[in-house]
């Protein structure tokens, strides 16, 4: 692996901008994918925040959901950040019954689970493997992870409940790292993505 | 980002950074007008990043006459209760209970709108006053950072809303994106003058001038029926769509979404801009912009 990995952000729809940035920032090549040949091309795939039920819908209708769970299964790195964190969960809470997700991550995922708008927030969250001090967790309708299986590591709490994990090659957190201007957590990604691919 | 806030030890909600990072979850997507329950569920089933509630669509204000206000409460309860993506609903310009009274229904997004009849013909409401994010209209990039220093934390270019004529959508975001590629060329000795023509805060001028952008999300709204329209607004450069009468006051309301959804996402792919267009049944029957008068055009409304 050339220490200049590319990574793809999933760009049906979302803050894919931001992750290009960041991503660029910590040492990758980054661009956007959202057809299964630009996909093929990539060593690592960054899900972005957005509008999960829109993404799994255009997904579906793009052909892009069976390439993207093949991706997953053959180990290759994704990290998911808030409906990215629901793309790469085993299960949801509180989505709609047709909602299709890559899987991933052996976790159950509440949706919206930190509230509506009003209830979003800012906060400093201690994140294991990340040094240097906390990072600025922006969470926006975010959701948590209720419960996860035995071979998940859970990276990061805030108020009692799970918002990183990791398992294998896939990371998800249920924050925005990309709206910030530290880019430590993508640095960790694009490590995975050079030493795991 | 040119300035990295501090973040807060104690969780924090209604930050700047909290408001605007919404708006930016919404990008590369449709929001759509919607006045029941119903058809906010058709929204969804759509692809819609999200709904935007109110009283009456556009098209439906202009043949109806009278004044337009804030959705009933009820209503809005019943779109929020109905669908799982985030609900905006909208407020007359400078009717901040209107906004107060959104805020605690639990809205995501407070659109301050031009659609409706404006309660003030002097102030737009203080939107840092809110919790809830606000989205307002803008003709130019003077309107915009006006509106971005009352606390908007999302622009959308304002169109000419039910007329199904994208004509004055492409006009003001053509407008908007023309001066901010004029800041970029300005020295910093110039940019005290352009922001006195612009008539806006020096210190957003010099923020765009950096930027190359807005400092926040901008959509495009005002006049889209067809996939082709979002596509075009999108190549434009507005980040995302708003579709309001061009939906549900179209023959076939959900294969339209549906196509309008896609054509948002693969903007700059023909072949499937082409292929989401087939057999989508009638579109809204538009309005020659021309032919409106002064006094129904609600671009001018807001200042």
């Amino acid at each position: 692996m050339s220490t200049t990995p590319t990574i793809g952000v999933l760009a049906l729809q979302g803050d894919v901008r931001e992750h290009l940035t960041a991503l660029a920032d910590a040492g990758a090549r980054a661009l956007p994918v959202r057809r299964p040949e630009e996909l093929a091309g990539v060593d690592g795939l960054v899900i972005p925040g957005g509008e999960s039920t829109t993404m799994s819908k255009l997904a579906v209708a793009f052909g892009m959901l069976e390439p993207l769970r093949a991706f997953v299964r053959a180990g290759r790195p994704v990290y998911g950040t808030c409906a990215g964190m629901i793309m790469v969960a085993d299960k949801l809470l509180d989505a709609r019954e047709d909602q299709e997700t890559l899987g991933g991550i052996d976790m159950i995922v509440r949706r919206n689970a930190f509230g509506r708008q009003n209830e979003s927030f800012e906060a400093a969250v201690e994140v294991a493997g990340i040094d240097g001090g906390p990072v600025e967790g922006v969470f926006i309708r975010a959701p948590w992870v209720e419960s996860v299986g035995a071979s998940v590591d859970v990276l990061a709490t805030y108020g009692g409940h799970t918002v990183a994990v990791r398992q294998d090659n896939v990371l998800a957190t249920s924050f925005h790292p990309e709206l910030t201007g530290d880019h430590r957590i993508h640095a960790f990604f694009v490590d995975m993505v050079r030493s795991g691919a | 980002m040119s300035s990295t806030p501090t973040t807060p030890q104690t969780p924090e909600t209604g930050t700047a950074r909290v408001k605007r990072g919404m708006a930016e979850q919404l990008k590369g997507g449709v929001i759509m007008d919607v006045v029941t329950p119903e058809e906010a569920k058709i929204a969804e089933d759509a692809g819609a990043v999200a709904v935007m509630a109110l009283e009456r669509v556009p098209a439906d204000i202009r043949k109806d006459g009278g004044v337009a206000r804030m959705s009933d409460p009820d209503m809005i309860d019943g779109i929020i209760n109905a669908v799982s993506i985030p609900v905006m609903a909208k407020s007359r310009i400078g009717h901040f209970v209107e906004a107060q009274v959104l805020q605690s229904l639990g809205v995501d997004y407070i659109d301050e709108s031009e659609v409706l009849t404006p309660a003030d013909e002097v102030n737009h409401s203080d939107k840092w006053a809110f919790t809830t994010p606000f989205v307002c209209g803008a003709t130019n990039l003077g309107e915009a950072l006006r509106r971005i220093a009352e606390g908007a934390a999302m622009i959308r270019s304002k169109g000419e809303a039910g007329t199904g004529n994208v004509v004055e959508a492409v006009r003001h975001l053509r407008q908007i994106k023309g001066e901010i590629a004029k800041l970029r060329g300005c020295d910093h000795n110039e940019l005290f003058a352009a922001a006195k023509e612009l008539r806006a805060p020096y210190e957003l001028v010099k923020e765009v001038a950096e930027l190359g952008k807005l400092p926040v999300v901008l959509f495009s709204a005002g006049g889209v029926a067809t996939p082709a329209d979002a596509a075009l607004m999108r190549q434009l450069g507005a980040e995302g769509v708003f579709v309001g009468s061009g939906i549900f006051k179209s023959g076939d309301p959900a294969k339209r979404a549906a196509a309008i959804v896609k054509a948002t996402t693969f903007y700059d792919d023909p072949k499937v801009i082409a292929d989401v267009s087939r057999n989508l049944g009638e579109a809204m029957v538009g309005i020659n912009c021309d032919t409106l008068p002064e006094a129904e055009r609600y671009a001018n409304r807001g200042w």
